[in-house]
């Protein structure tokens, strides 16, 4: 069999395979769609982005920008531009030595979320650290507010109650 | 107890018992953690990497958590033992393969691994055979809290726990579910399913996890996201929602071909079947593919030449480490064909 065209737009290859079975005799049909297609019909939405997709996308958004890529852990000695090359930390600082660089990518990943709301260690002292949490993000519900940017509001009103649930 | 022993039996977890086994292999829950004040691994001394190592691992054994495992320093193991643990899912392939102070505790059951000097410091994992997450859940968690008595994992009160990729960070959990889905497969629904799984973020995978292709009928589902998502949440939507729905297409979807393709189902059991009895070459791939339409026989009682127990034991004996492992020593792709189709004639043939 050789590669199938869309039926719909009869140009890019079809990748989108489906069997309808057509009540009420339960007949068979199929169809055959292009990416495109088959989002416009709403047959699938687009694919949840892959980590590499994120990052890539990231480094050549980037790229340019010598800065970042030197900014170095004190902790670790891992520079931006090495995380980026291996796709791995260093050490536990990195998350508040790349702070600025790596919150929007963890967002990216992790479907926008911005704050942990899980387990928390209890010798870490439970109470406090989640009060700390929650504090913040109270404090950036706020900055959101302020500036307009609704979405990011709701988002961060969604964890708020989750976590005081 | 050691490696050699485990080769006499299967995992606990492939015992085919549980809720929706017939459609649910088995379920799995990990957590990845690192200890406080030590460099993640990719910029551990092999110094670090040892005292981490040997930190953690007198921790599993002096606490409960290690009562009832063994351990294996994974640089005294040969690399078709190493192989065998894998395919037995005990260890990853990045922990088969890398370098340096590494090793594994695990338990007698084969339900229970730790997995130290991977890509984070400590790999928790639980696995059963069948959907039980939440029990999984309850179970990790308290080997969680029991370690924690006697070390600092990395944690903050922002990103949660910290993990060597940021794409681990927060609770660290990672929930999967090993499925059979061959009536999906042959009614070409599948992709629908798969489509869906992807749109909600979850991912897709093959046997043996990240980087590997789904192979013939079985796909292992898991979750993406670890910031932002409670544990008990996410384990409750997949085990009262994402995954019973995904069973219902299946089910609905072998109810179908019972119904209205009686013959051409019967007829993919029994070819399947015959070939895996008579077969002078078999691959692992050819392998899986048959014994999937074995196993929906088995499953959808259209087939008893055969039971569970032995479809799923031949599952894990037909895979090359265990084939050599039997055979005791080291054979080529094709010998490896030739032992696995004599090894599968031997224990199918209709004298036993």
């Amino acid at each position: 069999m050789g590669i199938l065209i869309c039926q719909n737009c009869q140009k890019a290859p079809a990748t989108v395979h489906l069997t309808d079975i057509i009540p009420p005799h339960g007949e068979k049909r199929e169809r055959h769609l292009c990416d495109t297609c088959a989002v416009e019909e709403g047959i699938t939405t687009k694919q949840h982005e892959s980590v590499q997709n994120v990052l890539q996308e990231f480094i050549k958004q980037k790229a340019g920008i010598q800065e970042i890529a030197q900014v170095t852990c004190p902790e670790c000695g891992i520079s931006f531009r090495e995380f980026r090359n291996q796709g791995l930390l260093g050490c536990s600082n990195d998350y508040k030595a790349f702070d600025k660089y790596l919150t929007p990518l963890i967002e990216r990943a992790h479907d926008n979320a911005t704050h942990h709301i899980g387990k928390v260690p209890a010798r870490a002292g439970s109470g406090v650290k989640r009060q700390d949490g929650l504090s913040r993000l109270k404090r950036e519900l706020e900055d959101a507010i302020e500036s307009e940017n609704y979405e990011r509001a709701a988002r961060l009103r969604d964890q708020i109650r989750t976590m005081e649930t | 107890m050691g490696i050699n022993d485990l080769t006499n039996g299967i995992g606990a977890w492939l015992s085919g018992e549980g809720p929706l086994a017939d459609v649910v292999i088995s379920s799995r829950i990990r957590l990845a953690r690192n200890l406080a004040g030590y460099n993640f691994l990719s910029r551990a001394s092999e110094s670090e990497r040892r005292k981490v190592y040997r930190n953690l691992s007198d921790c599993i054994a002096e606490s409960g958590v290690g009562q009832d495992c063994f351990f294996i320093d994974m640089e005294q193991l040969g690399e078709i033992d190493r192989q065998l643990l894998v395919e037995r899912h005990l260890i990853s392939r990045q922990l088969a393969e890398a370098e340096g102070s590494r090793g594994v505790a695990i338990s007698r059951t084969e339900t229970r691994s730790l997995m130290i000097n991977e890509e984070d410091h400590l790999r928790i994992q639980v696995l059963r055979s069948g959907l039980q997450l939440e029990q999984l859940w309850t179970e990790i968690n308290d080997i969680d809290d029991q370690l924690e008595q006697a070390v600092d994992f990395a944690f903050d009160s922002k990103f949660g726990y910290l993990t060597a990729c940021p794409t681990n960070v927060g609770t660290g959990i990672r929930v999967s579910v090993m499925l059979h889905l061959p009536a999906l497969k042959l009614t070409q629904e599948i992709e629908k399913v798969l489509r869906a799984a992807k749109d909600m973020h979850l991912a897709v995978r093959g046997l043996y996890g990240e980087g590997t292709e789904a192979i013939g009928d079985f796909f292992q589902v898991s979750n993406q996201t670890t910031l932002g998502v409670n544990e008990e949440e996410l384990v409750r939507e997949f085990s009262r929602n994402v995954i019973p729905k995904v069973v219902e297409y299946e089910s609905a979807a072998r109810e179908m071909l019972a119904k209205e393709r009686t013959h051409q189902l019967d007829d993919k059991i029994w070819r399947a079947f015959g070939t895996l009895q008579t077969a002078r070459t078999m691959s692992s791939e050819e392998t899986l593919f048959h014994l999937s339409h074995v196993r929906m026989g088995v499953n959808m009682r259209r087939f008893d030449r055969t039971d569970l127990p032995t479809v799923n034991e031949l599952f894990l004996r037909c895979q090359p480490a265990h084939l050599q492992k039997m055979i005791g020593e080291r054979l080529d792709g094709e010998h490896r064909s030739i032992a696995r189709a004599d090894y599968l004639r031997r224990r199918l043939s209709s004298n036993n």
